[in-house]
């Protein structure tokens, strides 16, 4: 009879072995078993710049802050258009060297939003850059650290290759100077855009999320077929990070919506093919991300209604018909479903 | 309308009610150390006035002698009694000819705060044992200013991000540097030291090598401190909270444990009674746990992909339960009794608590990652054995609290009985919490909010913190034979227990706003700067708990610096 009382030797080998056991059973095997998981098919490699950028972002910490993941449930759906699957992570959660383990890129706090489609939502790199530079010149209210040491303040720019972040130059300690970005800065970038949600093969049965307690069929206010969603949480969630909140833009990186002629046109037409295509015809200005397959039609129309009738502009309202109908020449096929 | 539909129902939910209940039981308990001293400053007022005659005793004075009844002459009379100033002492010189007064006073230290009982035992401590004890917990006190320094810091960022703009001060990788400071640093060093005491003195026998406690103190150090530098340097091992550290940094902590669990383990082995007091049980499995869990946690084959994150909802889980739970409660299974002077109320409970310890806490790491990709089962076990970990908190709390039943006039007469209650009081709540926290439904509205992080701070600080400082300022007075201020020990548990308060009060519910926010759909930046109020007040509890940490390191010093004579004689124990 084992006496754990007066028998040192057999009550911590005791201990020892039961611990060992329950380990083994709830962590080691069940990790093991992740090992074997495929990559989705049509799921890009990653090229070794976005492998450095991961470095980058591991090494600044982002991980803090930062989660990597959309849970099965409703609250979840603005980080991805279906929850993540194991397979997701099968190119970025690898050992990263013999010194460094595989990232713990699911995080577990949401400080700053979840990263997990964050190259669909922002895919403008100098978007990024600036973000990275100040956090606070693009986002107002953000908390976001700044990042100066991923770029450097030059005189002039020296070499082709190199990108020059549109800081405006009343920020600049010498107004005559540029701020150009590191290669760390540019990998991380990379890392960053990269980022996207693959799309599950052919005949896959839809993502289910689950509804959020006591909110059923509420939160999600794009099944109301008649009355267009919330112009203005659509507009600070898609638009204003760019444009900014105040839709005053940002003198040489992104333009603004107030007054814009575009904007105040009475045919909608043009506004709705920018939003829709995407924009890159002003070399002033970043690159306007295409929208065909962030939005639904009625969430395009009900934005670009806000915009029309906000910050000063003066424009009759346009519906989700008309954004259809433009749709069908400028993006056919990227109809999504509400 | 759609707020309000969530915010009638959630106050139905189970999770929610039972930290809402808990929250009170903290504030209770703080209302009801504040009331007793309320209650004896409203004696000592009311004291001086007592009438219960109908005449005001102004007017009694002041009234003829002719026309009083009895009872008010009577009461004249005692008025103008004055004490003659001999009537105890008689008018003899006295003289204590026994020496049985050592310390004699007309005045109070203070008028402000009751005066406690000052340890009247030195114990004899081996010199060299009194040597490791007090450089373990010097390094730890060091490592503890350091590491809330650094936290206090952090927490200011989140309402100035614009504090500096040094990539080794950034947010991302300061933060880590905070956690592994107060977790490697302070809390591990100070369990460690104040176990080889328990070790030695519930063993009656001597410490198996000295050498080995000054290697294990020295590996243990290196690596907190070349960790840190590591992590600021932005070298780190993939952001996995709690293993920060690359691995040759970790190896040498691993390698202190080692060294550590085989002196202890020798030391037990050659003990002078039959029996293995309970707090050995502890002391010696959260070790080997952890050397276990160290292993698991670094080993390279099952981790890529998704098994990382298995791995690291079971190590951080792990790390906190296994080695800073178990390892303190054998401290408290010493320390509480021994500063009651009893024995503790069930031995057998502390038994059992033990046990399910192990069975319970082992299998509920993946409670951290409820809703994500992981397995389904494995969550749904892990949350069901947070619901299991009410046996051992329960076991534990009444264990704890049955032993300082009848002893509740010694908490205001000592000054080291109310970290104890607070501790455990945290420790039941903490817990508790905890588990309610793992429900599908809370997970809901608190899971990546800065609800979490009061979580953490109410188990690391209120529950571990507390009873560390429970147990130093109830060993070293007795050790070398120097006292604390004792207002400045109350300054520092007030200080921390208020601090703490609002610390965890105002992120608990700045993070349930912010998850109901998100649930309701609104903008991230908008829940984000709608947050900025709860981070100031979290600054402000954070600054209080920071400056009790500046006077428990005075106290410290007070306590271990060098006596001119030596207080005790070499003897082993």
């Amino acid at each position: 009879m084992i006496n754990f009382h007066k028998d040192h030797a057999n009550l911590v080998n005791v201990a020892l072995l039961v611990f060992v056991l329950l380990s083994t059973g709830i962590a080691v095997v069940p990790a093991d078993t992740m090992q074997h998981n495929e990559p989705l098919p049509g799921m890009p490699v990653m090229t070794e710049a976005q492998r450095r950028g991961l470095a980058i972002y591991v090494s600044e910490g982002c991980v803090a802050c930062h989660t990597q993941q959309v849970r099965n449930i409703e609250m979840d759906r603005v980080w991805g258009s279906r929850p993540s699957i194991p397979s997701d992570y099968h190119y970025s959660k690898q050992r990263m060297n013999v010194w460094q383990q595989s990232p713990s890129l699911l995080g577990s706090e949401r400080t700053g939003p979840d990263l997990t489609s964050i190259g669909q939502r922002q895919p403008g790199e100098q978007w990024h850059l600036l973000h990275l530079y100040d956090p606070r010149m693009v986002v107002k209210g953000s908390i976001m650290p700044r990042y100066p040491w991923l770029f450097q303040e030059v005189d002039s720019v020296a070499s082709i290759g190199q990108v020059v972040v549109p800081v405006p130059a009343d920020r600049l300690k010498d107004p005559k100077s540029k701020v150009i970005a590191t290669r760390a800065a540019n990998d991380l970038v990379a890392y960053l855009i990269s980022l996207e949600q693959t799309p599950l093969p052919e005949g896959t049965p839809p993502a289910v999320f689950l509804p959020s307690p006591g909110a059923k069929g509420e939160a999600v206010a794009l099944t109301t077929p008649d009355a267009l969603p919330d112009g203005s949480a659509i507009f600070s969630q898609t638009c204003a990070a760019c444009h900014q909140a105040d839709a005053k833009g940002l003198a040489g990186a992104f333009p603004p919506l107030m007054g814009s002629s575009i904007v105040n046109n009475e045919d909608p037409t043009q506004m709705i093919t920018i939003v829709l295509g995407g924009y890159d015809a002003r070399a002033e200005f970043g690159v306007m991300p295409a929208q065909a397959e962030m939005l639904t039609d009625a969430q395009i129309a009900a934005v670009v209604n806000h915009v029309r009738s906000s910050f000063g502009n003066e424009a009759p309202p346009t519906t989700a018909e008309a954004v259809k109908a433009v749709r069908s020449t400028v993006a056919p096929g990227t109809a999504l479903q509400p | 309308m759609f707020l309000l539909s969530i915010g009638s129902g959630i106050f139905t939910q189970p999770g929610v009610v039972g930290t809402l209940v808990l929250l009170g039981i903290v504030l209770f308990i703080g209302s009801l150390l504040i009331a007793a001293r309320v209650q004896v400053l409203i004696k000592r007022i009311k004291a001086g006035q007592t009438s219960a005659l109908e005449v005001s005793d102004d007017d009694l004075l002041a009234m003829d002698t002719a026309v009083l009844t009895a009872p008010l002459a009577r009461r004249r009379a005692a008025l103008l009694f004055r004490l003659r100033g001999d009537e105890l002492g008689g008018r003899e010189e006295a003289f204590d000819d026994k020496a049985l007064i050592s310390r004699s006073t007309s005045e109070p230290d203070n008028p402000l705060v009751e005066e406690k009982i000052y340890s009247r035992t030195t114990l004899a401590v081996p010199q060299a044992l009194q040597k490791v004890v007090l450089w373990y917990l010097g390094a730890a006190t060091f490592w503890l200013v350091f590491g809330t320094l650094v936290g206090q810091y952090l927490g200011m960022k989140f309402v100035w991000p614009d504090m500096d703009e040094v990539a080794w001060l950034s947010f991302g990788r300061l933060r880590p540097v905070h956690t592994n400071t107060v977790f490697w640093g302070w809390a591990s060093l100070a369990m460690i030291g104040l176990g080889y005491f328990v070790i030695a003195r519930t063993s009656s026998t001597v410490i198996h090598s000295y050498k080995r406690a000054w290697w294990a103190w020295g590996l243990i150090n290196a690596s907190v401190l070349i960790g840190n530098i590591c992590l600021m340097a932005g070298i780190n091992n993939g952001g996995g909270e709690y293993r920060e550290y690359i691995w040759p940094v970790a190896l040498l902590f691993a390698l202190g444990l080692i060294l550590t669990f085989r002196n202890f383990y020798a030391t037990v082995k050659r003990r002078r009674i039959a029996e293995i007091y309970v707090s050995n049980w502890y002391i010696l499995a959260a070790l080997v746990w952890t050397i276990v869990l160290a292993t698991i946690g670094y080993l390279p084959w099952y981790q890529n992909g998704l098994g990382e994150t298995i791995i690291q909802g079971y190590y951080m889980h792990q790390g906190v339960g296994m080695w800073f739970m178990t390892f303190t409660l054998g401290l408290i299974y010493y320390y509480l009794p021994a500063s009651l002077n009893k024995p503790i109320y069930s031995y057998s409970l502390g038994v059992l608590a033990f046990w399910t310890q192990m069975l319970f806490y082992t299998l509920i790491g993946t409670h951290h990652f409820v809703f994500s990709p992981l397995p389904w089962w494995l969550q749904t076990v892990a949350i069901v054995f947070s619901v299991g970990m009410f046996i051992p908190v329960i076991a534990g709390t009444t264990n704890f609290l049955m032993t300082m039943r009848g002893s509740w006039s010694a908490i205001g007469k000592s000054y080291v009985l109310p970290f104890f209650l607070v501790g455990v009081v945290y420790y039941f709540v903490g817990s508790t919490q905890g588990s309610f926290q793992a429900f599908r439904f809370t997970n809901h509205v608190w899971h990546f909010t800065d609800f979490n992080v009061a979580h953490s701070h109410m188990t690391m600080y209120g529950i571990i913190t507390f009873i560390l400082w429970a147990c130093v300022y109830a060993l070293l007075p007795k050790m070398t034979g120097r006292e604390p201020s004792q207002v400045l020990v109350g300054a520092h548990f007030w200080l921390a227990f208020v601090g703490l308060f609002a610390y965890t009060v105002s992120l608990m519910a700045g993070g349930t706003v912010k998850g109901m926010d998100w649930i309701a759909g609104k903008p991230f930046i908008e829940t984000v700067v709608n947050t900025r109020g709860y981070w100031t007040w979290r600054a402000i509890g954070g600054s209080l708990m920071f400056v009790s940490h500046l006077l428990f390191a005075w106290n410290f010093y007070t306590m271990a610096r060098r006596s001119p004579v030596p207080a005790t004689l070499p003897q082993p124990v």
